[in-house]
């Protein structure tokens, strides 16, 4: 007996095709200038995360576990101060390098000159908080097996 | 074929998070789902700001055919209106960054997982969810950079954006009717994570799923907090440390408030706007008319108090504007009465808005100047000395710069 492909539900095949014209509708218009430029960005905007950016955070986030050895409990104070620094960059990143400079300038009457010293500034707030949560964290733990000891 | 080689993402058994299943991407799903759908209104509505079915110099998309079929004309009340819509555009698009990221993390396996396709309708769902996330981050992108300047896509800012919002949207909302009822179940109640993305093999815990929302959450609440400050102003401008129009003012003293374009940037010439060589060329159904700034001076002048609110998403608080009326001179020029819409030209020689068009009930607003003072001083030359249009409500390049001409006739 032949097997053939199943459909699914139809449904689904119906509302998708209803998405996949209203995509088309203003996809034509997003292509008309560009084509290659928009479908490398559009295509290239997915890739580029889950093959690339995904897999390099997932790789420093492995070896920030590994690092630490048995200390799981640790990991959060390194993840978070770390992630967010490297998020706000990411996202701030023409600013804060300076590429933007000559433009920023012209446009707003400002320089783009504090950008860096306020995300390093964010950045030491971040660690040196974690830091100091930790520590706390630990004299509270070594304080509370402290009788023990005697 | 098996799958259950756990060294290739296309088995279970790769992915060790135990964070990991329907529970958590639901909570974070739900998040995305009222955000974007602000999202996509508040920029629908931004495009209507611009009064785009004016005149085609207001339309960066005139083939836009029906996605414009919800234009209205823009009013005038509250005079903050565009301040808060693309305010909240910017600020809520900024914020749900790392929500998006998370929800992204949170369904990766699903990107690997084989057989490509079990049916015909979950094959057209895949290719959806291409257009989903690239879209998604398509949108994301295109926005962080056009606030920063950084013009490095493949185009102008206003189609791709625009554009682009629907062709995500059309994915999105698919997406959310395949996917809601089913994160709903899972919200409602709560418990053991179950379904495809519960790892089979969960490596040990680093973080409590409650811990990894609340870090999610904070990462969002820290975005926020340093981005809303420049859509509030005064002493709150300061606590925007990354925002492009944070930290402090450029310069101070009545003319010491946030810059779009300097007069650099537009090509402003000053012999062009000194005492003897600007004329502002006035044009109705009466006339022409040329008046120089001491003329304009000595018209009947009214203040208002109104903000720039730029397309950027920062905005000013209100400034003490004072100039004449728009009305004013549309009577000046046979239209006594009834202003009709107005076009107006700048001595700007590039840039998309060095021409603008304002709609008859922006025209007759009674706040709506072609301003000559600012704060109690004469404009500066980067706020559009020797006159400026500053109109309520409107978005920030509508309220023209450097005025050489205006005509009043409907458009």
């Amino acid at each position: 007996m032949r097997t053939r492909p199943p459909l699914g539900s139809p449904l689904q095949i119906l509302l998708l095709a209803c998405s996949f014209a209203l995509a088309g509708y203003a996809g034509v218009r997003l292509f008309a200038d560009d084509w290659r430029g928009v479908a490398l960005w559009l295509v290239g905007a997915a890739l580029l995360h889950d093959l690339v950016l995904l897999p390099l955070y997932t790789l420093a986030d492995r070896a920030v576990v590994g690092g630490l050895g048995g200390r799981r409990a640790w990991v959060m104070y390194v993840r978070v101060p770390a992630a967010l620094c490297a998020l706000l960059l990411l996202v701030w990143f023409p600013l804060i390098s300076g590429m933007m400079e000559e433009r920023y300038r012209s446009a707003t009457g400002m320089s783009t000159d504090g950008f860096l010293a306020r995300w390093l500034l964010i950045t030491a707030v971040l660690f040196g908080g974690s830091a100091l949560l930790l520590a706390l964290r630990l004299r509270r733990a070594t304080k509370r097996r402290a009788p023990a000891v005697h | 074929m098996r799958n259950d080689d756990p060294r290739l993402p296309s088995s279970p058994g790769f992915w060790r998070s135990p964070l990991r299943g329907t529970g958590f991407t639901s909570v974070l799903g739900l998040v995305l789902l009222v955000g974007i759908t602000v999202l996509f209104v508040t920029g629908l509505v931004s495009y209507a700001a611009y009064n785009p079915d004016l005149s085609p110099v207001n339309d960066q998309t005139p083939d836009k055919g029906i996605l414009g079929f919800y234009l209205f004309a823009w009013p005038t009340d509250p005079h903050w209106l565009y301040r808060f819509t693309q305010g909240l555009h910017v600020t809520l698009g900024i914020t749900l960054i790392p929500i998006l990221l998370a929800k992204l993390w949170s369904v990766v396996p699903r990107l690997f997982a084989l057989p490509p396709a079990r049916s015909l309708a979950h094959a057209l769902e895949r290719l959806s969810l291409l257009l989903l996330v690239g879209g998604g981050l398509f949108e994301f992108t295109t926005g962080v950079l056009n606030v920063q300047l950084a013009y490095v896509f493949p185009g102008s800012f206003y189609p791709l954006h625009f554009y682009g919002a629907w062709v995500f949207f059309a994915a999105f909302v698919a997406h959310a009717v395949l996917k809601v009822p089913a994160a709903l179940r899972a919200v409602r109640r709560p418990g053991r994570e179950q379904g495809d993305l519960v790892s089979p093999r969960p490596g040990p815990p680093t973080v409590s799923r409650r811990g990894a929302l609340w870090f999610v959450g904070g990462a969002s609440l820290l975005f926020f907090a340093t981005t809303v400050g420049q859509s509030i102003g005064g002493v709150l401008r300061r606590t925007a440390l990354l925002a492009p129009h944070g930290g402090a003012d450029p310069g101070g003293g009545p003319n010491g408030f946030q810059i779009n374009k300097t007069a650099a940037y537009a090509g402003i010439d000053t012999r062009e706007t000194g005492a003897e060589a600007w004329r502002l060329v006035v044009t109705g159904r009466g006339g022409t008319v040329r008046l120089s700034r001491a003329q304009l001076l000595r018209m009947p002048l009214h203040s208002s108090a109104l903000p720039i609110a730029c397309v950027e998403g920062w905005s000013t608080a209100d400034q003490w504007w004072r100039g004449v009326r728009l009305r004013d001179l549309a009577a000046l020029v046979g239209h006594d009465g009834d202003p009709p819409d107005l076009f107006v030209e700048s001595l700007q020689r590039h840039g998309a808005f060095r021409r603008a068009a304002l709609r008859a009930n922006q025209v007759a607003d009674p706040r709506s100047l072609l301003a000559l003072y600012v704060n109690g001083e004469a404009l500066s030359p980067d706020h559009g000395y020797p006159a400026r249009i500053i109109v309520p409500a409107a978005p920030g390049v509508l309220n023209t710069k450097w005025v050489a001409r205006l005509t009043f006739g409907d458009l």
